[in-house]
């Protein structure tokens, strides 16, 4: 809500300045977004009459204009505007004015022609105006009269960026209201005496559908004439209300709703047939609408009609073919009470926003159509003459809200507020609100609650009124206190924070990215998965959630080696999106992505590339924090995201619970990353969980060990390996280790030499030779019965 | 006996004149070693008569003890430089880096809720988390927002179905939490958020941290105080902090909370729009409604939530100037932090 400071100040003039009425209304829950000077800073320009206008001798597009200005006084102005003409009053400013822009007037020759001063356009004077040529004011404006107090420019101009539940405040008698309020003075409108009727003339008015409009206030006014535009002061007004002037009807209806709040309609009578039925629209009806588009209506929609045809979205905005034009000559004018539940969320469904919807939305003032009604029409009567018929009052009686009662009880205001108040401030605050009180005693107050205030219902509605009128930040604080009982904390569960730290420990770099990505993106990483959709995504390249969080690293880290960094190491932790029958399964994930060097660029670090097993050691490191490391196998598997030959799935007992793997190369290409990418995911619900460590006791005797090197095919895994040998070793051995893996020159093609440590010890006595070469035996001969494994001379 | 101390000079000069340890031990033989000259003139004692025989054998023993302690000292002397010329020769360039892995680093929004929820689980706030994809009833209809509702305006909602959003706010996990814990209930909730708006100001994702407070007897002024000490310790200053009068359908009465401008002062800056405030939290005591929703006696308890945009509380912290590269993901940026 936009309004001028001298508007509402017609209305209620609190003895403080601009600042101190801004901080008060931002302070009062009325923020005020901005406050502007209605016009620029300028000084000099008066009224100017303009006497006679003689040709430029020297030059045909300019004039030699006689201009009567300050002080009576008459002197000669050159001037080029082409609707100089005798008898016009326009803006002048004199010899010693300051335009905006610090721009000084001057006595000046224009081609030997002798000026004295400037004859000004709307724009001249920073007040708007298309430049078209002087800004014609009306003719009754006294002559040499100071155009800043004649238009009354030291003005300023408030925005208030009102909360959807002060409807009541979108209007300058409900700002006025509530600076009463605020400042204990008087408020006081303007006379909205009812105008009465000159002539019968009227028309039917039906409500079918009266729970959404229970009622509807309406008046014929014939024989008006629109040729004239809008008075000065009326347009001013609106202007600085951000309304553009249309013609006198519509500028009229437009001030009342901004003045009191009441969003009116005016139809032109000649167009509407029979009388009014406000109706719900039938569905697939269709309304051309003023601004010229075509609406296809629902039938949630209420509409206004005639017998024939919808005429208006009721509320939200008029039709085309019923409008006032400049021919028009009757009029119909429309004051109504829409059930804000009627309106709500229509004029979206139609990509409309209008002053009216937007009061009407949030409820209007119910007690206020005729009032508005008789005060549209006087105006009128004065601007464009007419006579006016009687009110015609349709309603429905049931239908119309009910002035609630609300109780505030005195224990619960203290309670919520730690502060207890006299019970005479209260009363002030909630009358001048305008609340009724129906009774007081010792307990507390029974209100009934205005018409205007939709967003007073229930008792915490009444403290809100009160600490706000109070002043929040008048009210105590306190610390709060409670018991404090020590709460269970599971040690067996990791926390996500220790694996981010274990991350950023080697090096990785946190990223968050966005849960809805680029589905051309998300296709090459998971082709057979359709992600779950969004309705209404911001962007193509943001339309789809996530299913995989590579989806957004891979992107981001495009974006780095685009930009120059040529090792990327990043992280993120948060949900994936799976599809899943009748629903989305939303899972929280960890997931990494690494290119470049393995060790940062240094003097000392070697330049070697990063590889599958640095960040392979990277995920153990995460599956090691809670010590049931011996649960995860790493199995080759197939991805469509990654090599087909640098891809493990990685298992908890068999589960699934992420991959880790090279970023295929042609998908690599696809996404446009110009170097080899490791990635990993792990799902967090499947790691978190581990199991406290379990002391095994520390032994006193030598270990031993014993390495072997062992030639096998070149397809057995590691891990088989290992397995086989951790089996036929027996219960001596403690440690295993791969020290050596080696494939080529003196070993046979399919074959690989795997070198392994193995260490054996007994916590209670020193092993006999004898029983580690038995061991060993039992190694060698399983692993050659096995994998057809051979001892590497 | 000229022979003895002729003989003793001569040793004396050679062992000063050993360079090194090997030319210290040539000395070493070539006077006391077996065959050496001085051990020659101990044998030759047997030469003498009984008489002349223990004072010379003394004599010599004399010599020889102290050529052998001036050896001793040469050579520590010797060894010493030895070490020392080693020790030099293997000075390194400290100032050089160190080898291997750089640590890396949380995201600045990490660290920010982190830091957060260090300061409300201190006092006994728990953390709960909650989906992202909500459904209309717990994302609105619970919050007092049913369909049509103004206030669904405020929130540029995403919408996966016509039932199903992408959670607009956090409050939703208080929902959760209200409909299956008993009060006393102390809580924060994390996470990411999603409004369709895409702006120099706005992502259409973004971070909220919100509290709910529910207890016998809680009132705005234990409110205002938990909201006033948090920011007080966010900002680890003595920051003006002031209550607004606002609305949200979830809270009554309802508060913006504004700081001083960290920027200015107060002063009035561009950041503040010279109002000398930020607006940076909104909170208010929940709304009876809510409680109903959740079934929590409206009669016997009462409480409060607030709520904040993390990116800018970090914003302000660390003087990020565009909220935008949160989510660039910009080594650049992210290395800062």
């Amino acid at each position: 809500m936009k309004f001028s400071e001298s508007w509402l100040r017609e209305w209620v003039s609190p003895s403080i300045d601009t600042a101190e009425l801004v901080a008060q209304l931002t302070m009062a829950g009325l923020e005020v977004d901005a406050v502007d000077a209605v016009a620029p800073a300028f000084d000099g320009v008066v009224v100017g009459e303009i006497g006679a206008v003689d040709p430029h001798p020297n030059a045909d597009k300019l004039r030699v204009c006689q201009v009567t200005g300050a002080a009576g006084e008459t002197v000669q102005v050159v001037c080029g505007a082409p609707n100089a003409r005798q008898g016009l009053k326009v803006p002048f400013a004199t010899v010693g004015a300051t335009l905006p822009g610090d721009m000084k007037i001057r006595k000046a020759k224009l081609r030997d022609v002798e000026s004295f001063g400037m004859l000004c356009g709307q724009d001249e004077i920073g007040l708007g105006g298309d430049g078209s040529g002087l800004w014609e004011l009306p003719s009754d404006a006294p002559a040499g009269a100071d155009l800043r107090d004649y238009l009354s420019l030291n003005d300023q101009l408030i925005e208030v960026d009102l909360t959807p539940n002060r409807g009541d405040c979108l209007s300058i008698r409900g700002l006025a209201r509530e600076v009463g309020v605020l400042n204990t003075v008087a408020v006081a409108g303007p006379s909205l005496d009812p105008v009465s009727a000159t002539v019968d003339d009227h028309l039917p008015v039906v409500l079918d559908a009266s729970a959404a409009c229970p009622r509807y206030v309406g008046r014929v006014i014939r024989g008006v004439n629109l040729a004239a535009p809008s008075p000065l002061w009326l347009q001013e007004k609106l202007r600085r209300s951000g309304i553009r002037s249309i013609d006198p009807v519509v500028d009229v209806t437009n001030y009342v709703m901004l003045e009191l709040g009441q969003p009116m309609h005016a139809f032109d009578l000649a167009t509407l047939d029979g009388g009014i039925r406000v109706r719900m629209a039938e569905q697939g009806e269709s309304l051309e609408l003023l601004d010229g588009s075509k609406a296809t209506l629902n039938d949630d929609t209420l509409v206004i009609a005639d017998h024939q045809k919808p005429l208006a979205i009721a509320g939200i905005m008029g039709g085309k073919l019923s409008a006032v034009t400049a021919d028009t000559r009757d009029i119909f004018l429309e004051s109504a009470y829409f059930d804000p539940l009627a309106i709500a969320g229509r004029p979206r469904n139609y990509g409309l926003h209008t002053d009216s919807s937007h009061r009407f939305e949030r409820g209007v003032d119910w007690q206020l159509q005729s009032l508005a009604i008789e005060r549209a029409t006087a105006l009128l009567l004065n601007i464009v003459g007419g006579q006016a018929g009687p009110v015609t009052v349709a309603e429905s009686e049931a239908h119309l809200p009910r002035s609630g009662e609300v109780r505030l009880t005195r224990r619960k205001l203290q309670q919520q507020l730690s502060l207890s108040l006299d019970a005479g401030l209260v009363s002030g605050m909630l009358q001048r609100l305008g609340l009724e009180i129906l009774a007081e005693d010792e307990d507390g107050w029974r209100c009934r609650v205005p018409s205007w205030r939709f967003d007073i219902a229930i008792e915490v509605d009444l403290i809100e009124e009160v600490a706000r009128i109070y002043g929040y930040n008048r009210l105590p604080t306190a610390t709060i206190s409670a018991s404090l009982p020590i709460e269970v904390c599971r040690e067996t569960r990791t926390g996500l924070s220790l694996l981010r730290q274990q991350l950023v420990a080697r090096g990785y770099r946190e990223a968050i990215t966005y849960c809805f990505v680029d589905p051309d993106v998300q296709k090459h990483l998971l082709p057979d998965i359709e992600g779950v959709a969004l309705a209404n995504p911001i962007a193509s390249d943001m339309s789809v959630m996530r299913t995989t969080l590579w989806s957004g690293l891979l992107p981001a880290v495009r974006r780095n080696l685009n930009r120059q960094q040529s090792r990327v190491r990043i992280f993120e932790s948060g949900l994936s999106f799976m599809p899943e029958a009748g629903g989305v399964k939303q899972e929280s994930m960890i997931a990494g992505a690494v290119t470049g060097t393995r060790l940062p660029e240094r003097w000392s670090n070697p330049r070697d590339l990063v590889d599958f097993f640095d960040i392979k050691s990277d995920v153990e490191a995460l599956l090691k924090q809670n010590h049931v490391f011996d649960q995860y196998r790493f199995v080759p598997a197939a991805h469509p995201a990654l090599h087909p030959g640098q891809c493990a799935a990685i298992e908890r007992n068999g589960e699934p619970v992420g991959y880790i793997g090279l970023l295929h190369p042609r998908v690599q290409k696809l996404l446009d990353i110009s170097q080899p990418v490791y990635v990993f995911e792990l799902a967090l619900g499947a790691v978190v969980e581990g199991e406290l460590p379990a002391f095994r006791g520390v032994s006193r005797f030598p270990e031993v060990r014993r390495d072997l090197a062992v030639i096998v095919d070149r397809d057995l895994s590691a891990s088989t390996l290992c397995e086989t040998i951790r089996e036929a070793a027996g219960c001596y051995l403690v440690d295993l280790k791969i020290f050596d893996v080696y494939q080529g020159k003196g070993v046979e093609i399919n074959r690989k030499s795997i070198a392994v440590g193995l260490t054996f010890r007994e916590s209670s006595r020193t092993l006999t030779e004898e029983e580690i070469t038995v061991a060993v035996d039992q190694v060698v001969s399983a692993i050659k019965e096995q994998h057809s494994a051979s001892l590497r001379g | 006996m000229e022979t003895l101390e002729l003989l003793a000079r001569e040793a004396q000069q050679a062992i000063e004149q050993a360079q090194d340890l090997a030319a210290l031990d040539q000395v070493r033989v070539e006077y006391l070693g077996k065959k050496g000259r001085l051990t020659d003139l101990l044998k030759g004692l047997g030469k003498l008569s009984a008489e002349e025989r223990p004072a010379a054998g003394a004599k010599i023993n004399e010599v020889k003890e102290q050529l052998q302690s001036q050896i001793n000292r040469h050579r520590t002397d010797l060894e010493n430089a030895d070490l020392e010329a080693r020790l030099a020769s293997e000075a390194l360039d400290v100032t050089l880096p160190g080898r291997g892995e750089d640590s890396g680093g949380l995201h600045l929004i990490t660290h920010t809720m982190e830091r957060i929820e260090s300061f409300f689980s201190r006092v006994g706030y728990s953390v709960e988390e909650g989906p992202e994809i909500e459904d209309d009833y717990h994302n609105f209809e619970a919050l007092n927002i049913p369909s049509h509702h103004p206030a669904r305006a405020m929130h540029d909602t995403f919408y996966v179905t016509e039932n199903t959003v992408l959670r607009t706010h956090t409050s939703p996990v208080q929902i959760r939490t209200m409909k299956t814990q008993e009060p006393p209930i102390r809580i924060i909730c994390p996470g990411r958020v999603y409004r369709c708006d895409s702006d120099l100001t706005h992502t259409p994702m973004f971070h909220q941290v919100e509290g709910l407070v529910v207890d016998r007897d809680v009132s705005m002024a234990d409110l205002r105080g938990t909201i006033d000490q948090f920011l007080k310790a966010f900002f680890e200053a003595d920051l003006p902090v002031r209550f607004r009068p606002s609305y949200f359908p979830f809270t009554e009465p309802s508060a913006e909370v504004d700081i001083q401008c960290t920027n200015c002062r107060g002063a009035g800056c561009r950041i503040c729009k010279n109002t000398g405030w930020l607006e940076v939290m909104g909170c208010g005591m929940v709304h009876p409604n809510v409680f109903g929703h959740c079934g929590i006696d409206a009669e016997k308890y009462s409480g409060f939530a607030f709520g904040m945009g993390v990116e800018r509380l970090a914003m302000l912290r660390y003087g990020v100037n565009d909220l935008r590269l949160f989510f660039d993901n910009e080594i650049q940026f992210l290395k800062q932090f």
